[in-house]
């Protein structure tokens, strides 16, 4: 059967980050960048990952969604794609994303192709989450997610790759930040969540993201020390993130991926914990595991929150694991760890160096910088 | 646009694997039946083998005839690389001529004939070759006793790591003193050959001058500390400065020092790992001391004690005999018994002998300081390539022997990654460059290491491939992508390479696997493997 390739354009995405705005979240921004003169960024690095895929000639079906939003890139680069929905009147929201999304995945269709950025990609997990791979062209103003391609290129080289076959799936990471906070000048990047993407590390951005491991075998290593260092009758509070969930995994219990769940003896006694469930469930001894945020290095206060500077401080900071493969330690900067728990003298006694376990009988050591 | 102007070709002989050139009935030798007197004199031969050690069903070997067989061999070596067929800079590996002379004297039968089992009294030459060889081995590192027992780099670090093990537990400290230290640029063997060993691994990362600083090695430090293992010049061809400091600290909290010389070659002559505070150290004579590297075959370690040490090494060492002659020491000591069987990979000890015995000392110091020349020559031009850059440019000290490259602007810029450029050398009739050691903490990586061997012609060939390719790269990334074009083989991509269900090291691997290796049956294995 003939290889069938989804495409979909955020066709505003980008438009901020030439004009300074850090990002095209809502339509007051859109409308501001216009004023500023922003041209739009994705249709035409599309129109180069499409370029590079027509120059290969291979066969494949391609179903675009409407106008702008693929369609017309589709066309503009020599393809005669099959149209998916109705053309939408004036710019696009996330909704029209979404739904193009999910046309495509029931299809189904073997790979989306997409151009956007970081608020393109939450679309996509919202949309289809890990029913259908995608490939993601570079195209937005925030690229803290692992999904793209390093380039239009890139991602063109992906879509063939992965069309030849013998290509592996990985889940990486969908991260963005507050953009509101963004242009107040602070950077806080949370995970919402992963999209399966063909498993070509040396195409991938994800290093600079910290989400692409090559190395599995680390993480199932450090799924195993922790699994086994588990004690009866002690509490254990595991972060968000694939590190943990492997954790979960080990232990067969199920993990939510982007919330805080609570063990104990083996069996799962809280699902996406928040503070309060938290600290009834904390009684006695407890360990807290987590993972720093890859290419940025915070274990606490992104993302998990629920674990809060209290919840921390009566656990005791003995009693907390930081876990990380060494891709993720190189993709932090000078290879730092950051805490923000809200509690600066929390913050202060985490300052300096701090085990994290690597693997199944391997550590480093990393500065915490708070 | 760039043009290849070698016209090279590689052979390419599509040659299937010998068992599927397996056809029933063909054979390379048809050995005379055994005269019908011996028969009936000796009877059923088999008849005394128990019925366990007695194969119900012939073992399933290939059926080829005997020039069949001989064109497979030359065929797949056709297909080769290296150093005795074209400039080989392969980074970490430490490529360099390996005289033929040396080859002649291994395969005569004065050493090839020779039996380990046999008498002591029928092995003296080579006794007292490997005796002097320790001799020599103890004046180049400042060490007091040599084994070439292990039969690999890894190996001899493992003998280290196994060496810190033993003292710790002749003194019984072991179950208090449980970690070894490393650093992120060491071989990766200082991290996995200790974890073998039992002991948990610390690696510290490397600060803005690319070597781990003092105040890591500080933070990992503790009253668990058994030793630190690591390599210097690291593999990106860095000299840690504080080398002094981290031995006296590691000293300072009980723990040993073993100093991995798989890199020792800028080193010959000019730094000892004894004078360094280092208590053992281990040498690859396949590497440094000319040897043949490669093919995963025929290595040897040269490890390396302190006097304290002596009785934890692997038996039996080679000692005189008190009457001018010399005799296998079989004292158990308080030691780890064997690494490998006998007394090492004999014809690699004769080679690296011979090899040392033609240079000399003041010979051995060149080849160290032509090593480092080579390189920084290499440096001095890979630096105005385009595309290429040298990481940490903070840190201003000369490199050594090697250096890693990253490719990460030419990547940024065209999309060419360090693995298209790797791929496509070999189409200029170059042996491809080593990108790095895992894990890769450099973008793009790409490592060079000329080593003394080759002349600055050789240089250029090689620096002319590499201008090419960035040239193309620059103006036509697709087919600086697609390569190679004219080699052996074509590319392998994704992560096949490290994927252990795509592994296959046996014909009955091979066919067992074999059906996983559909693009379908990947991405279901994936799914099922998901718990990852």
């Amino acid at each position: 059967m003939t290889f069938r390739l989804g495409l979909i354009v955020n066709p505003i995405a980008g438009m901020g980050g030439t004009v300074g705005l850090k990002g095209s979240d809502t339509p007051e921004i859109v409308a501001r960048a216009r004023e500023l003169g922003a041209e739009p960024q994705a249709p035409e690095r599309a129109g180069q990952a499409l370029g590079a895929i027509v120059a290969a000639n291979v066969a494949l079906d391609l179903f675009a969604a409407p106008g702008e939003m693929g369609e017309a890139e589709a066309r503009a680069a020599g393809f005669t794609p099959k149209v998916i929905g109705s053309p939408v009147e004036g710019d696009t929201v996330a909704e029209d994303s979404v739904r193009a999304a999910q046309a495509m995945a029931e299809l189904p269709v073997d790979l989306i192709l997409f151009a956007g950025g970081d608020g393109t990609a939450r679309d996509l997990v919202r949309a289809i989450g890990g029913q259908v791979p995608v490939v993601g062209i570079p195209a937005g103003v925030k690229m803290h997610s692992a999904v793209y391609a390093t380039n239009p290129r890139a991602a063109a080289r992906m879509v063939l790759r992965y069309m030849q076959g013998g290509i592996s799936i990985r889940e990486l990471e969908v991260m963005d930040i507050d953009e509101a906070a963004f242009r107040e000048g602070a950077v806080s990047a949370k995970l919402y969540g992963y999209l399966k993407v063909p498993y070509l590390p040396d195409l991938v951005q994800g290093t600079k993201a910290g989400g692409v491991s090559r190395d599995r075998t680390a993480l199932a290593g450090i799924a195993v020390r922790i699994a086994e260092a588990m004690e009866p009758g002690r509490l254990y509070i595991l972060g968000p993130g694939t590190t943990m969930r492997a954790v979960a995994d080990k232990i067969g219990v199920e993990k939510t991926l982007l919330g805080v769940d609570l063990v104990r003896d083996g069996e799962r006694i809280a699902t996406d914990a928040g503070e309060r469930d938290i600290l009834a469930a904390l009684d006695g001894t407890a360990t807290i595991a987590v993972t720093p945020i890859g290419g940025q290095g915070h274990f606490f206060g992104r993302g998990n929150q629920q674990i809060s500077a209290q919840i921390i401080s009566r656990v005791g900071l003995e009693h907390i694991t930081v876990a990380a493969t060494m891709e993720k330690i190189a993709s932090l900067r000078d290879n730092l760890l950051h805490v923000d728990t809200g509690d600066r003298a929390l913050d202060a006694r985490f300052s300096g160096w701090r085990r994290v376990i690597t693997g199944y009988h391997t550590d480093t050591v990393c500065r915490v910088s708070t | 646009m760039s043009t290849n102007k070698t016209g090279f070709q590689a052979a390419r002989w599509n040659e299937a694997l010998i068992s599927e050139l397996s056809e029933e009935g063909a054979r390379g030798i048809v050995p005379p039946a055994v005269d019908a007197e011996i028969a009936a004199a000796v009877g059923d031969v088999a008849a005394s083998l128990p019925p366990g050690a007695r194969r119900a069903a012939p073992p399933d070997l290939p059926e080829v005839t005997q020039h069949r067989v001989l064109r497979h061999f030359l065929r797949l070596s056709q297909m080769c690389m290296g150093f005795d067929v074209t400039t080989d800079m392969m980074g970490t590996c430490t490529m360099k001529y390996s005289p033929k002379a040396h080859e002649h004297i291994a395969r005569g039968a004065k050493l090839a004939d020779l039996h380990p089992l046999q008498g002591v009294d029928s092995l003296q030459g080579l006794l007292e070759l490997m005796y002097r060889f320790n001799r020599i081995m103890c004046e180049i590192s400042g060490m007091d006793e040599f084994t070439f027992q292990p039969a690999s780099g890894a190996q001899g670090i493992y003998t280290n790591a196994c060496l810190i093990r033993a003292y710790h537990e002749s003194r019984g400290d072991l179950g208090k003193r449980d970690e070894i230290i490393t650093t992120s640029f060491s071989h990766p063997a200082d991290a996995a050959t200790p974890a073998v060993a039992g002991f948990k691994v610390i690696t510290l990362m490397p600060g803005e001058m690319g070597f781990a600083g003092v105040d890591a090695l500080k933070a990992a430090i503790s009253d668990r500390t058994a030793g630190l293992m690591l390599t210097n010049p690291e593999d990106t061809g860095q000299y840690n400065p504080n080398i002094r400091q981290f031995v006296d600290l590691v000293h300072e909290a009980g723990g040993l020092c073993a100093y991995d010389q798989a890199n020792g070659n800028p080193l010959l002559g000019v730094v000892r790992a004894g004078d360094t505070g280092f208590d053992m150290c281990q040498f690859n004579l396949h590497k440094t001391f000319s040897a043949p590297h490669g093919s995963l075959g025929m290595g040897c370690a040269a490890v390396g004690v302190k006097d304290f040490l002596r009785k934890f090494l692997p038996r039996p060492l080679v000692a005189e005999d008190g009457s001018g002659g010399y005799r296998l020491d079989y004292d158990q000591g308080e030691g780890i018994d064997k690494i490998r069987a006998f007394i090492g990979n004999v014809h690699a000890v004769l080679k690296a002998y011979s090899w040392v015995m033609s240079l000399g000392a003041e010979g051995l110091r060149a080849v160290a300081e032509t090593a480092v020349l080579n390189n920084n020559y290499m440096l001095t031009k890979m630096r105005g390539m385009r595309g290429v850059t040298i990481p940490w440019p903070a840190n201003n000290y000369p490199k050594l022997e090697q250096v890693r490259y990253s490719f990460e602007q030419m990547f940024a810029e065209t999309g060419v990654t360090s693995h298209d450029v790797i791929d496509r050398m070999v189409d200029f009739g170059v042996q491809h460059c080593m990108p790095s050691h895992v894990p890769m903490l450099v973008p793009e990586p790409f490592t060079v290491e000329p080593g003394e061997s080759l002349t600055v012609a050789e240089m250029d060939q090689m620096l002319a491939a590499l201008q090419a390719i960035s040239d193309e790269a620059y103006s036509d990334a697709e087919k600086a992508q697609g390569g190679p074009y004219n080699a052996s083989t074509t590319r392998i991509d994704g992560d096949v390479p490290e994927d252990p269900d795509c592994w296959a090291f046996t014909y009955r691997g091979y066919q067992r696997k074999k059906p996983m290796w559909t693009s379908e049956n990947r991405r279901k294995i994936e799914r099922h493997d998901g718990g990852y």
